[in-house]
């Protein structure tokens, strides 16, 4: 299924143009960093080397004394979504979906682009224990919702755990009480935490049992539907991925342990603040981990922290990414990356890695982005710097070989912008003056 | 108490009633909308239905006439979404309406609501999708319609005569009837079609919701019950009918009114204002196999939106409520470029959707007055729209998205005796309607209210479209 929808999309025209970016310091990531050139047709990457062949109809763009990288993937975002990331009314929200409510003009995407993100795991918040279904979406600038989406990556699903799963519906903290005029949403502890799942997967299994029963002879009338079960059947089938919000080492371990009792895989843990505690047992589930550079205390769960949480858990045989989780701190990953080499020591590939390659693993997506190699995904971030320092420009970014961010033309077309809009509110302060209500023939002689 | 009063005294109306006596127009412009206009020409109605219109119509020797000479008559226009004719509607209601299969909660659409209010508990909140929250899909404006509604007076001095009017609270709010613009007489007399579609409403969303207000709390929890529940339609449907088949050794499946109230509707209304929603809305309802009316359409004036609807094929109804930077607003905040080029351009949307023959219609969001009414159209007609596409768009084009086109829409014998009749054109500044007439039967329109310089008094429906 999942090569037939690769080879669907990649028969899909993506990008007219041919381009050469000549003569940088490539950071492949996977192959390591050598100076030279990259081809990029039909929106892929055709040749990366000291020496490629040029294609006639190429355009060249000149990199001398840059840096090109791998478009940055952020496994951890809540941009480009309307109406709110949260589903909080209920324990259990995986009947909701982002794919619904993807806003493909939401501005920070274009910010994003301009910090050289190209792919961004598109998340529910953290409201409850189950949260909604999430995807990967390219930020294809200019595109309608659906040209947004990675196409044939995996789905995923939220789950949260600790405080603010069992704080939202506790109005003001208060604990519920019998005479509490808010009906408080349950769960209020930790353990009940992890009870919601636990209850939450005896269904899904008892509803996976009842479809399966029925897939098997397909007679009679097929079972009810129920959105909220369907998700969490696909996460039992594998064929969605859990990315679980988490911060203290004993939590992260008991969602490990329902995962494992329950038979699913957890595919990354989110934050996970303290997973260097426990980073064996992370390693020996397979789960990946997305933490944040040196981003703590902002709660009380998240006290025990080390800046030193990536290089460990990546020493200890866990796919590290480092994620933004905010729109802001998502234009400045590459920064955010660089951190993990004055924290532990991780060399300037494995740094760039926590932002490229290894989100692209957790997504399961490595196949398609994360390095620069022949055959991978043209997204590509050109830097005019060395792009793990603070003094990195990005100057252009590519995705599926198309231009979607050009510093040139972003800094240049600025006036021309603030005009058009200077244009508009005099415009309609014009209007507001004269005022809708004022009769025209009151107006003559002022 | 008050109900029974009315009752009688409509009782009263209807019987001592006289027979209508057949009305003509002579020698009056007639804009049939449907035909070539008749620059000089009779229409006649008789027994609420145009009975003959043309340069050579003969005023039948019974009928009252009406003298046209300086008049021009026109379809009666139609409001191609609103909830006049629903008194209740005009009130607040307080309280949710999160009426479920179980009974769980109130329902909130009532011509009483301070009684209500007083008499209910608070509904607890819902708890997913099977509580069915915030609906009453099985309500039908066709049995909550009165002629006392005051609206409708006013709307007729605007010249509409007739009304496609929903009831508006909640995600599934229930079904609308297409209504003439009568006062006082016997409601029943006033629908002409019912129901003609479910009206969706999808919340603003909020920030984190859980806060004791249930589910859904932010709009993909709208959208996720709305796919719920077409779901849950597929499956009951399969369980009905064959528990209509042999029905023994089957146990009994449960009735459930929501359900029940979609099944009856033809199609749904949802609510689009932006690109990005309208784009959404059309594969939400592509993906329910649901036809689908888009009513909002704030950026329709961006070409893609027309192209968009264009593809698929989908009625947009465009609210004359064009947008305007808040009197509250903080002078020092400074919006968005979409924001003000939006509500710049908003009033362009009509004139680029007729010349993208997409099909699509006004409608009065909470406008009734003649002269807001007027200030709305004029700012489209300034932005390009013709005056034969304004026209169409309050008369046959709602007809046809209705599939009423038979009845209502045009001057044209058999059809619905609905007719405006202005001196001047219907769109000046200045011009006043002299006329109106509904089912054959002659209003004179009231003097207008005086301007207080404020906007509409209602904010239902189509604000729920994520003015954000």
């Amino acid at each position: 299924m999942r090569t037939t929808l690769l080879v669907l999309f990649s028969a899909l025209p993506l990008a007219g143009e041919t381009y050469v970016l000549q003569n940088a310091t490539i950071m492949t990531v996977s192959k390591g960093t050598l100076k030279g050139s990259i081809v990029v047709r039909d929106g892929k990457i055709a040749e990366v080397g000291e020496k490629v062949m040029v294609p006639a109809d190429a355009k060249v763009i000149d990199a001398s004394n840059q840096y090109i990288i791998p478009g940055i993937i952020d496994c951890h975002s809540h941009i480009a979504a309307d109406g709110g990331i949260n589903e909080g009314s209920v324990s259990v929200s995986s009947m909701v979906d982002i794919r619904d409510v993807i806003n493909p003009e939401d501005i920070a995407i274009y910010r994003a682009l301009a910090g050289g993100v190209t792919t961004a795991n598109i998340l529910h918040g953290s409201a409850n224990s189950i949260g909604g279904k999430t995807l990967p979406l390219k930020m294809r600038w200019g595109k309608d919702a659906q040209g947004m989406i990675f196409e044939g990556a995996t789905p995923g699903i939220k789950f949260a755990l600790g405080e603010n799963p069992k704080r939202a519906g506790n109005p003001t903290g208060r604990a519920i009480n019998a005479g509490a005029q808010q009906q408080g949403r349950y769960p209020a502890t930790r353990m009940g935490v992890e009870d919601v799942i636990r209850e939450a997967f005896v269904e899904a299994k008892a509803y996976k049992a009842e479809w399966d029963a029925w897939e098997a002879n397909k007679a009679g009338i097929p079972p009810r539907k129920d959105l909220k079960l369907e998700a969490l059947k696909e996460v039992l089938e594998g064929r969605r991925y859990v990315h679980a919000h988490c911060y203290r080492a004993d939590e992260i371990l008991m969602l490990l342990r329902v995962a494992d009792e329950f038979g699913f895989k957890i595919r990354t843990l989110q934050h996970v603040l303290e997973g260097y505690k426990v980073a064996k047992e992370i390693a020996a589930h397979g789960a990946g981990a997305s933490t944040f550079s040196d981003w703590w205390s902002y709660k009380m769960e998240a006290f025990d922290a080390i800046p030193f949480n990536a290089t460990i858990m990546m020493r200890k045989g866990v796919v590290v990414s480092i994620n933004s989780d905010d729109a802001e701190q998502m234009r400045h990953l590459n920064i955010e990356a660089g951190k993990a080499m004055k924290y532990g020591g991780a060399t300037e590939t494995e740094a760039l890695a926590m932002v490229t390659l290894n989100p692209a693993r957790q997504l399961g997506i490595d196949n398609r982005v994360g390095s620069i190699e022949a055959g991978k995904d043209a997204d590509l971030v050109i830097y005019d710097k060395f792009p793990l320092s603070d003094y990195a420009k990005v100057q252009k970014v590519l995705i599926d070989g198309t231009i979607y961010f050009d510093r040139d033309n972003e800094v240049s077309g600025r006036p021309a912008k603030q005009a058009e809009k200077q244009k508009l509110i005099d415009k309609e302060k014009q209007n507001q003056q004269r005022g809708p209500q004022v009769p025209p023939t009151r107006r003559q002689g002022q | 108490m008050n109900k029974l009063i009315t009752a009688l005294v409509l009782c009263c109306v209807f019987a001592f009633g006289q027979p209508r006596p057949a009305v003509a127009i002579r020698n009056a412009k007639i804009v049939t909308v449907s035909g070539p206009v008749i620059a000089r020409g009779t229409v006649v109605v008789r027994n609420g239905l145009i009975e003959a219109v043309g340069d050579s119509v003969q005023a039948p020797p019974d009928a009252m006439i009406i003298d046209g000479e300086g008049l021009s008559v026109y379809p009666g226009l139609i409001d191609a979404l609103s909830t006049w004719g629903q008194p209740g509607a005009a009130m607040a209601v307080t309280g949710t309406a999160t009426a479920g299969r179980g009974g769980r909660g109130t329902v909130a659409v009532t011509p009483t609501p301070a009684v209500t209010a007083a008499t209910t508990v608070a509904a607890p909140p819902a708890r997913g999708p099977e509580d069915r929250p915030q609906t009453t899909s099985w309500i039908k404006a066709a049995d909550e319609v009165s002629g006392m509604d005051r609206r409708i007076e006013t709307a007729r001095g605007a010249g509409f005569t007739t009304a496609v009017t929903f009831p508006t609270r909640g995600i599934f709010a229930g079904q609308g009837a297409v209504i003439d613009l009568l006062s006082g007489e016997k409601p029943g007399e006033m629908v002409v079609a019912s129901p003609v579609g479910q009206y969706i409403s999808l919340g603003r969303g909020g920030f984190g919701g859980g806060m004791g207000g249930g589910f859904p709390s932010a709009l993909m929890g709208y959208i996720a019950y709305v796919r719920q529940i077409y779901l849950d339609l597929e499956h009951y449907r399969l369980v009905k009918d064959a528990y209509a088949k042999d029905p023994r050794g089957m146990q009994r499946p449960e009735y459930d009114r929501a359900l029940e109230g979609l099944m009856d509707s033809p199609r749904v209304l949802l609510p689009a204002n932006r690109l990005v929603e309208i784009d959404r809305m059309l594969r939400l309802a592509a993906d329910l196999k649901q036809p689908a009316i888009l009513y909002g359409g704030r950026e329709a004036y961006r070409p893609e939106a027309a192209e968009l609807l264009k593809r698929s094929n989908t009625a947009l109804l465009l609210s004359m409520r064009w947008p305007e930077k808040s009197r509250d607003a903080d002078p020092d905040e400074v919006d968005s470029m979409r924001t003000l080029e939006t509500r710049d351009k908003a009033p362009l949307a009509a004139a680029v959707l007729a010349k993208a023959r997409v099909r699509w219609a006004f409608y009065s969001d909470g406008l009734e007055q003649a002269r807001d009414l007027q200030r709305a159209i004029k700012k489209a007609l300034d932005a390009g729209l013709s005056r034969e596409d304004a026209l169409r768009a309050l008369t046959l084009s709602p007809a046809e998205i209705y599939g009423v086109q038979e009845r209502l829409g045009s001057i044209e014998k058999g059809k619905i005796g609905n007719l405006v009749l202005t001196r001047g054109d219907l769109f000046d500044d200045r011009t006043k309607v002299e006329a109106i007439i509904v089912d054959g039967r002659k209003y004179t329109p009231a003097p207008e209210a005086p301007m207080g310089g404020r906007g509409p008094a209602t904010e239902e429906p189509g604000n729920s479209g994520g003015l954000r």
